[in-house]
């Protein structure tokens, strides 16, 4: 019994998700809401602007320098939550 | 709209991501887990190089071989069968 | 493990896999790659190690003391470069606008800090791998 339940609520769930999906914009498609004008400053810009060639470099590196500081510090934070609970013996 | 090399080569590589999704389900040994999630990165990795994000490929590859060996790791402290 | 054949394989590839992590590492501003896949391919060749000659001649090579420090430096490092742009009057992380020369394009030296940041952040996730492992496959652990 529960395992139909559990079987309806998947299909169901997926219904909805491939609707999610049918509505999406082609890839690739020129005229999304992601290509505005932010888009076309980086790519115009990122050169200039850094002077490295890859351009995810200069934007994760760059642009969003706060977002990957959180990020290490994110996995600092992992590491401590690992010696937390595994290293024993150590202070 | 006619079906090119890329689009074929999109559906083998999605396919193969639903069939593991699947056979993870049905595998009861945990290193046999471990592995599908391998082959689970490295046909995203090829996805991402389809879709021409190279960077996220590498990443992707080379995270997804590192967890499979912390969690071959965490398997063979552990019971390698799942109850 | 006492295998001949993995030990000499794996003798002969780590020299090679610590200097592709460290082109992967060195080259993010110019190829794909950066700095967190270069530092786990880093991370993996030293695991690679310690799985094949044993846990003890791990360590024995990255000591703990050794990963806990490029682990927190390396996270202070990415703080130390972000100050870098306050001395000079500029903003925090600041990159083109706090004065550091760019360099040209294409050279190894471009993108002004962020090959320093690469380095640093590189170097950190390579010893977070190794940490992880080490800690998941002690003995008391």
């Amino acid at each position: 019994m529960s395992r139909n339940i559990a079987a309806f609520l998947l299909v169901c769930i997926g219904l909805v998700m491939f609707l999610a999906i049918a509505e999406l914009p082609l890839y690739g498609s020129p005229d999304t809401p992601v290509q505005n004008y932010v888009a076309k400053r980086y790519v115009s810009g990122a050169l200039s602007d850094t002077g490295a060639l890859n351009m995810v470099a200069s934007i994760v590196i760059d642009y969003r320098a706060y977002d990957t500081l959180i990020e290490t510090t994110v996995l600092f934070t992992s590491i401590i939550a690992v010696f937390l609970v595994l290293k024993k013996g150590t202070n | 709209m006619s079906l090119q090399m890329v689009d074929f080569l999109n559906i083998m590589f999605l396919s193969f991501l639903i069939v593991i999704a699947i056979a993870v389900s049905y595998v009861r040994d945990l290193l046999y887990a471990a592995i599908l999630l391998g082959a689970y990165s490295v046909t995203m990795a090829l996805i991402w190089l389809l879709m021409s994000a190279p960077d996220l490929a590498i990443t992707e590859a080379a995270a997804g071989i590192g967890m499979t060996t912390l969690m071959i790791a965490v398997i063979s402290k552990t019971g390698r069968e799942e109850e | 493990m006492t295998d001949f054949v993995l030990k000499r394989i794996v003798a002969l590839l780590l020299p090679f896999v610590q200097m592709f992590g460290m082109y992967v590492i060195f080259h993010g501003h110019l190829s794909p790659g950066g700095s967190f896949s270069g530092g786990i391919i880093t991370g993996l060749g030293l695991i690679a190690f310690s799985l094949v000659f044993g846990l003890d001649r791990g360590t024995e090579k990255i000591t703990d003391r050794m990963t806990t420090l490029i682990e927190s430096f390396g996270a202070l490092w990415y703080g130390a470069m972000g100050l870098v742009g306050v001395l000079r009057g500029s903003a925090f992380l600041m990159n083109k606008g706090s004065g550091v020369p760019l360099g040209e394009p294409g050279k190894l030296y471009s993108g002004g800090l962020i090959i320093l940041i690469t380095l640093g952040v590189g170097l950190k996730v390579g010893s977070t791998m190794v940490t992880l492992f080490t800690a998941l496959m002690e003995e008391e652990g």
